[in-house]
């Protein structure tokens, strides 16, 4: 990823867009393509999946208690007391739907997407990518499609496993905490929750999982500049992702019907 | 045939205009030493030769066969005949020295694993070290990590070997070990080196040609003796290390 030219701002905005996407379907392709990096890809579940689990059990049951405070409170003064019960499906929905998949996509994008372009930024300006090549393995397959593939698979998981302990959440602080009818405000969940509203989060962590992944391999594979520009490539991979992926999720919540 | 063929190579880097026009051949089995200022573009050249680079302009052939037009998979089937040992050794830092050096061996050749730690033994006492197979690069000294990644890059037997300064960095005895080293290789494999210096003791003792490049072009070519006796003034005041001189440049 050689940078021949130095071009104006605006320009430079599609052509950054350019290698992103070349990144993209060269990464893609190379996931299909033989043979698979096994090591690469366990180590990259490991990184992505199981070290990313305490954050998000703190930000899914702090993120829930807060969700779950919040509608408590607004039944309480606008519906009036005793209808509390009623926030049990909004509570999860709410956080199936945009919460969780937003958190779990901040959080990954922070510890995981910063690595990544840490990593593969350091391997840039230290010619290990260059060793690569010169010994036969194709950077963008060792390196890149692994990342693809771990963060496709662990995001949404991460994001399951954070519905589940945000409902909790929600469910602690109403239920347990607060003291609201324990039966209808299961049943009230049940009744008006879906499968999909839970698939919506889920498909939005698939997408939130490949640009965390191709935004921090995409700043590691263009680092330039030592030190300098490893730190520069990693708060770019955090602030790129995080945009990227509000963005998106507005798009996603519009586009996603809310029932199938 | 050349073993070695640049013809026209033109690069350039954002405004900078590195190589303009260059042209070299090196024959199988010859040991070339490119000699040049820092940042004359050098090593840039040295990666249009395994692939790493595209040239903006002209070609590069091995053995014949154009590699500069060639898409990465087709280099990447290539690089099983180039080794390369890069300047700062570029070592893979999750890797143990045994991991690295194999890396190599594992891509490139079906061997069982018995065989490849062999190998990877062989290598490594190839180059002065023993029991440091289960190291981490961040464990070693800098002269140790040049000789590991020297072992990683003749591990598969390649028949191009290409050294961006081999020497820098090494003690004086350890500096002519690895001299000593490249000259085995080449009468031991016949293998076509081609070195990147500033060292001209180094440069003297293994070249059988040095090409000077300054400017982007090589501006001389011959064997050690034929340099020495250069009227160059270019080429005088490079490979007697004076300040003043045509080169103004630092």
């Amino acid at each position: 990823m050689e940078r021949p030219i130095r071009i104006p701002f605006f320009s430079n905005f599609f052509y950054e867009l350019g290698q992103v996407y070349d990144l993209a379907v060269r990464g893609f392709r190379a996931v299909f393509q033989k043979p698979f990096e096994k090591r690469n890809f366990w180590q990259q579940l490991e990184e992505v999946g199981v070290n990313s689990l305490p954050v998000v059990s703190l930000t899914a049951a702090f993120g829930g208690l807060v969700f779950g405070l919040q509608a408590y409170l607004a039944f309480h003064r606008y519906i009036g007391p005793g209808s509390e019960s009623q926030g049990g499906p909004i509570i999860a929905v709410g956080l199936c739907r945009e919460l969780i998949p937003i958190l779990v996509g901040l959080m990954v994008a922070g510890r995981v997407g910063s690595a990544m372009a840490a990593e593969i930024g350091t391997m840039k300006i230290t010619e290990q990518i260059d060793a690569l090549f010169s010994l036969g393995a194709n950077p963008v397959k060792y390196l890149v499609a692994p990342r693809i593939l771990a963060s496709m698979i662990m995001v949404p998981c991460l994001t399951l496993y954070g519905d589940v302990i945000g409902i909790f959440g929600g469910y602690t602080y109403n239920v347990l905490l607060m003291k609201v009818n324990k039966t209808l405000y299961v049943q009230n969940t049940l009744k008006y929750f879906e499968m999909w509203d839970i698939s919506v989060g889920l498909i939005k962590a698939l997408v939130f999982g490949l640009v965390i992944a191709i935004i921090g391999c995409w700043q590691g594979m263009t680092t330039e500049g030592g030190a300098e520009g490893v730190g520069r490539a990693t708060t770019k991979s955090v602030v790129v992702a995080s945009i990227t992926i509000l963005i998106l999720n507005f798009f996603l919540s519009k586009i996603l019907p809310a029932t199938l | 045939m050349s073993k070695i063929k640049i013809v026209d190579l033109y690069k350039s880097f954002e405004s900078k205009q590195v190589l303009k026009g260059l042209n070299l051949e090196i024959e199988a089995g010859e040991t070339m030493v490119i000699i040049g200022q820092s940042g004359s573009g050098k090593s840039v050249l040295l990666k249009h030769i395994i692939g790493i680079m595209r040239p903006d302009r002209g070609q590069v052939f091995i053995d014949g066969q154009e590699i500069s037009a060639l898409p990465d998979e087709e280099i990447m089937k290539l690089s099983r005949k180039f080794g390369m040992l890069f300047q700062g050794a570029a070592l893979f830092d999750s890797m143990t020295v045994a991991e690295n050096v194999a890396f190599g061996l594992r891509r490139h050749t079906r061997l069982s694993e018995g065989e490849v730690q062999q190998l990877v033994r062989t290598s490594l006492e190839q180059v002065g070290l023993r029991g440091v197979e289960h190291l981490l690069p961040y464990e070693l000294s800098g002269g140790m990590k040049k000789r590991v990644g020297l072992a990683r890059a003749i591990a598969y037997s390649p028949e191009i070997i290409l050294y961006d300064e081999p020497t820098t960095g090494l003690d004086p005895i350890r500096a002519d070990a690895i001299n000593c080293l490249i000259l085995e290789l080449k009468e031991k494999m016949r293998v076509t080196s081609v070195v990147i210096t500033h060292d001209m003791n180094s440069t003297y003792k293994v070249a059988d040609r040095i090409a000077m490049l300054y400017d982007g072009q090589i501006i001389e070519i011959g064997t050690p003796e034929e340099i020495r006796r250069s009227t160059n003034p270019v080429v005088q005041q490079f490979i007697s290390g004076r300040a003043e001189g045509p080169i103004t440049e630092w």
